[in-house]
């Protein structure tokens, strides 16, 4: 319920509290409120796919800027060149994370060197061989990472959800 | 939750808003509480929140920070479960909507049967037919009071030792410490105490109290108007972030220029600078160099060598004539005494310290060369372990504080010589019950003491000469444990009667009262389930003496309650004992404890100090501490009031901000006081164990785990990234012994031996290495020797050992990043 009505207000605004009221003791009212049938099925929200390239594309150490799920999450994609943790591709070797600190959502740099996201605002750093894991800062999350999907088939890499919560948002999908 | 963390519950509007300052350090950073039914959400639209903050959109940096681990589902004891969210508060003056990495977490940390919280203490637990079992509160203190009691009568009040927190925020605050302090030193009267991370009853700063300079006598805004600040052997960032972040950096961005210029009109105000004194290099260091390259200043000192460095230094300003003779003739006495104690040139401070004498000159025309004939510039001083836990706390202190006083950097804004701090303050206590220290931890290895209760004291991991000492508690302790467990079917008074035989035979009693079962608790007979903020209401004062009320806003787990309150459960089971007894003389020792609530304790101790017909009581709020009331300080909000309290006017406490601005010093006679420190040297323990050992092992806190890790050690976040110590070590160091990052090593030597994850650091020179103090899994106390001032403070940093790798990380290589901790060097 993301619109600010606990289930007992809604069935005091569709009468369904006062049609039971008349009912006999026992006697749930039939009253259709649930979520829909799509929404209850899933525990994963509804991301799109974005294709992201070929992986036989992509330059070693080389950080592409995208955005995902929607034009305003920054994000980036790299290949590592070697097997890191999370990595997709035919050398499990491709991340993509978000670029909002989970801090306080200042947009971090990769530094190609160390293979690390530094926040410019209070100093937090993400390792992107593990997994956005913090290595030193002040936020409460590793960096959200871009679950990536790998099609063997035409080398694409697609992105398909977000792991982890990113800055500024209730949920990850708007 | 689904798979993927990536939506959290938004407060509605109506959700209950209430005030918690951070518990964990001593900053003490103002957050709101939101509390609201588990089946209700609030929505994405500005006015269908209680933030106010629209969702529907991506919010902009900055804007609100808001993260799955500022979320819990917590369930009262009336069985009704509700949401919380933890979130900064950006009205407070002192954090600014900051978070931290730890107090991001506080709403983490709130029990959950299902949660990180759900190992605590719901109930007493005692050890008995070799198991623990929870047992009433009733049984409970019929035990606990029941042994206590028959030690009291034969042995006096020696017998009962104690272990026990001092400070504020989590396991303290003035309520607490009062509860504890009232049962302790009025009623039981017992000299046996030791504090937190110190195996004596004293303080953390005699030197700089003596000298008339009480440690906490400025503000955090005065760090923003600073033309110098000197961090000495402190690690900001890691340890006091939100002050580092939003009062110190804005000041080495000129982003505080304006307020100088409004403050000081009528000076030059140069860029500031900074000035870090610190045998390492820390994240601190490598973040504000990046901020101000050319205006950062690292005197890299040898380790122990701060005397030497601030006898040098003020030798040189009194050379040069950099110094307050005015102030100095007025307000201080000593001054020439101290100038020929600590007589050291330049050239031989240069020896001692290993900082070339270009360095020295250059820091101290940073910090103490007139800005203007006769305008002195505004440098403020900010120490903490290395200097307390460093080469003779008491003697650096005093040698700091010289320099200080000569420099007249006390009592005028934008100075100071503060502190940092660890925990938050919060002591209001009777006076200590005896007339001298006592090493209480030695004390104990020499078998005097038949009872110890560890009270939010856990100090298995955080003492000094730990291992030794753990395994003679454990040997004394086990005593009475194979006792219990051959009493079969005793009842309670049966049971006081075995326990009390096994102390008489050389055995100790031993109670932990925690959130926890903690390592303490292994050698401990019985636990107390205590509360913590969130859990109780609790006062307690940050690093700039700025009080504030936490609220309670849930119900403690089972029956754990707040300390004072167990503190006054014990105190009224004995009075009854003793009044059973007939005894009322004994009984009315034990007057007094008639609280209900947090508040009828805060209203007993620090709102009766200094008050007429109060017993004498030693305050952080001093003698106006009867202004703050909670529902005062409540409507103070997560600004508080900053003690001690000037007035209560038009419905607000009025604090003061700066100590000393009046050149009156808390000495007698008014005036501060010069005390002579000469370069004394490493103690010979210590320079024995450097002479045979290759690394230094240095140590104190890291940024994500507070304290012992209590907390921490069941939260992943934390516990993921440090399965246990690490040991920061210069990356050909490694190499030379074959350690890979995050192998096992050993760290051991004359004194004991512990384990640690090698962790690489290209800033840590070599023979030099920094580990992790206080945590549960690799206790680096373990290694540290018994020396200790004359105070009876430990010379934490004051060890040498060697290391050996002693297993493969590869596990710890698959999940953990090894990249340096320094900003700069990612």
């Amino acid at each position: 319920m993301s619109d600010g009505l606990s289930r007992r207000d809604f069935f005091k605004k569709s009468g369904g509290l006062a049609a039971g009221a008349g009912l006999a003791a026992g006697a749930i009212p039939d009253v259709a409120l649930a979520a829909t049938a799509a929404d209850a099925g899933n525990t994963v929200l509804p991301y799109p796919r974005k294709p992201l390239g070929a992986a036989g594309q992509m330059a070693v150490g080389q950080a592409v800027a995208f955005s995902y799920p929607d034009d305003a999450s920054p994000c980036t994609v790299i290949r590592m060149g070697a097997p890191v943790e999370g990595g997709v591709g035919p050398g499990r070797d491709i991340v993509a994370y978000s670029t909002l600190c989970t801090h306080m959502g200042c947009p971090v740099a990769f530094d190609a060197k160390s293979r690390c996201f530094k926040c410019p605002c209070h100093y937090s750093t993400f390792d992107a061989e593990k997994g956005g894991q913090m290595v030193c800062g002040q936020a409460t999350e590793d960096l959200p990472r871009i679950v990536l999907e790998y099609d063997a088939s035409t080398g694409s890499v697609t992105a398909v959800a977000v792991s982890g919560l990113i800055y500024g948002r209730q949920s990850n999908i708007l | 939750m689904a798979q993927f963390k990536d939506r959290v519950p938004l407060p509605p509007v109506n959700a209950q808003k209430t005030n918690l300052t951070c518990h964990f350090c001593i900053v003490g950073c103002g957050y709101h509480v939101y509390k609201w039914d588990e089946n209700r959400e609030g929505g994405r639209a500005p006015d269908q929140n209680a933030l106010g903050v629209d969702f529907r959109t991506q919010v902009a940096p900055l804007t609100q920070i808001m993260t799955p681990a500022m979320h819990n589902l917590i369930e009262d004891s009336d069985g009704r479960r509700y949401n919380v969210m933890v979130l900064p508060d950006k009205a407070c003056t002192v954090n600014q909507g900051l978070s931290s990495v730890r107090g991001g977490q506080m709403a983490t940390y709130m029990y959950n049967p299902s949660g990180d919280a759900k190992a605590r203490l719901k109930s007493p637990r005692l050890f008995t037919g070799a198991q623990w079992v929870d047992t009433t509160w009733d049984d409970a203190l019929a035990i606990y009071c029941g042994v206590a009691k028959k030690i009291l009568d034969k042995d006096g009040p020696s017998g009962l030792v104690f272990n026990c927190f001092d400070h504020g925020g989590a396991g303290g605050g003035f309520e607490n410490t009062w509860g504890t302090g009232k049962l302790m030193f009025t009623a039981l009267q017992t000299p046996m105490v030791r504090i937190h991370n110190r195996p004596a009853y004293n303080s953390e700063c005699h030197a700089t109290r003596d000298m008339g300079v009480g440690e906490l006598n400025n503000s955090y805004e005065d760090a923003e108007v600073a033309d110098c600040i000197m961090g000495i052997g402190a690690n900001q960032y890691e340890t006091q972030t939100n002050y580092f972040l939003a009062h110190w950096i804005p000041n080495l961005q000129g982003g505080t220029e304006a307020k100088r210029k409004q403050w000081f009109p009528n000076e030059p105000l140069p860029p500031t600078r900074a000035i870090f004194v610190d045998p390492r290099r820390t994240n601190t260091i490598a973040i504000a160099e990046q901020v101000a390259k050319d205006r950062v200043l690292h005197l890299d000192i040898q380790p122990g060598t701060d005397i030497a460095l601030f006898n040098g230094l003020f030798t040189y300003v009194v050379e040069q004539g950099w110094i307050d003779k005015d102030f100095i003739a007025k307000n201080t006495t000593g001054f020439d005494a101290a100038v020929a104690a600590n007589k050291l040139s330049l050239d031989e401070c240069s020896r001692i310290t290993g900082v070339p004498v270009a360095k020295l000159r250059q820091a101290a025309e940073w910090a103490y060369k007139p800005k203007a004939p006769g305008v002195l510039p505004r440098t403020m001083h900010a120490y903490e372990k290395g200097i307390i836990w460093g080469n003779d706390n008491y003697l650096i202190q005093s040698a700091l504080v010289d320099l200080v006083l000569a420099t007249r950097n006390v009592g005028r804004r934008g100075t100071g010589c503060v502190r940092m701090g660890g925990h938050q303050e919060g002591y209001t206590r009777p006076p200590y019950p005896g007339n001298s220290k006592i090493f209480i931890d030695e004390e104990l290895m020499k078998g005097k003491g038949k009872m110890l209760t560890a009270w939010g004291c856990n100090n298995f991991q955080t003492t000094l000469n730990a291992q030794a000492y753990r395994t003679e508690i454990h040997r004394r302790s086990n005593i009475v444990k194979d006792a219990m467990n051959k009493a079969r079917g005793a009842t309670p008074a049966q049971m006081v009667d075995v326990i009390v035989d096994a102390c008489n035979k050389g055995g100790l009693f031993v109670t932990t009262i925690d959130l926890y079962p903690v390592m303490f608790s292994e050698a401990s007979s019985m636990l107390l389930p205590a509360a913590h903020p969130g859990e109780m209401n609790l006062t307690s004062m940050n690093g700039e003496r700025r009080c504030r009320l936490s609220q309670k806003f849930m119900d403690p787990p089972g029956t754990a309650r707040p300390d004072c309150l167990i503190a006054a459960a014990i105190a009224n089971t004995l009075k009854s004992m003793y009044r059973a007894d007939g005894n009322a003389a004994m009984a009315a020792r034990f007057d007094g404890f008639e609280w209900k609530t947090e508040e009828d304790v805060f209203n007993d101790g620090f709102r009766r100090a200094g008050q007429a017909g109060a017993p004498p009581i030693d305050s952080q709020g001093g003698g106006t501490g009867n202004l703050a009331t909670y529902e005062r300080l409540r409507v103070m909000g997560n600004n508080g009031v900053q003690l001690p309290i000037k007035e209560y006017k038009d419905g607000k406490l009025i604090g003061t901000e700066m100590l000393y601005m009046d050149g009156k010093f808390d000495t007698a006679d008014g005036k501060a006081k010069f005390l002579p420190s000469p370069w004394p040297g490493l103690p010979k323990p210590v320079a024995d164990l450097k002479a045979k050992h290759r690394f230094w092992i240095n140590n104190g806190r890291i940024n994500e785990v507070w304290q012992t890790g209590y907390h921490n050690k069941y939260n992943a976040y934390v516990r993921g990234r440090y399965p246990m110590s690490i040991i920061e070590m210069n990356p050909d160091d490694m190499a030379s012994l074959k350690i890979e990052p995050g192998d096992f090593v050993e760290v051991y030597n004359d004194w004991g031996t512990t384990f640690a994850m090698a962790y690489p650091e290209p800033d840590q020179k070599p023979g030099q290495t920094f580990m992790q103090f206080g945590y549960d899994n690799g206790v680096q106390g373990d290694v540290t020797t018994n020396w200790t001032d004359r105070n009876i403070i430990p010379y934490y940093k004051g060890t040498w050992a060697s290391i050996r790798r002693a297993g493969s990380g590869a596990e710890h290589r698959n999940t953990i990043s090894f990249k340096s901790r320094r900003y700069d060097r990612v």
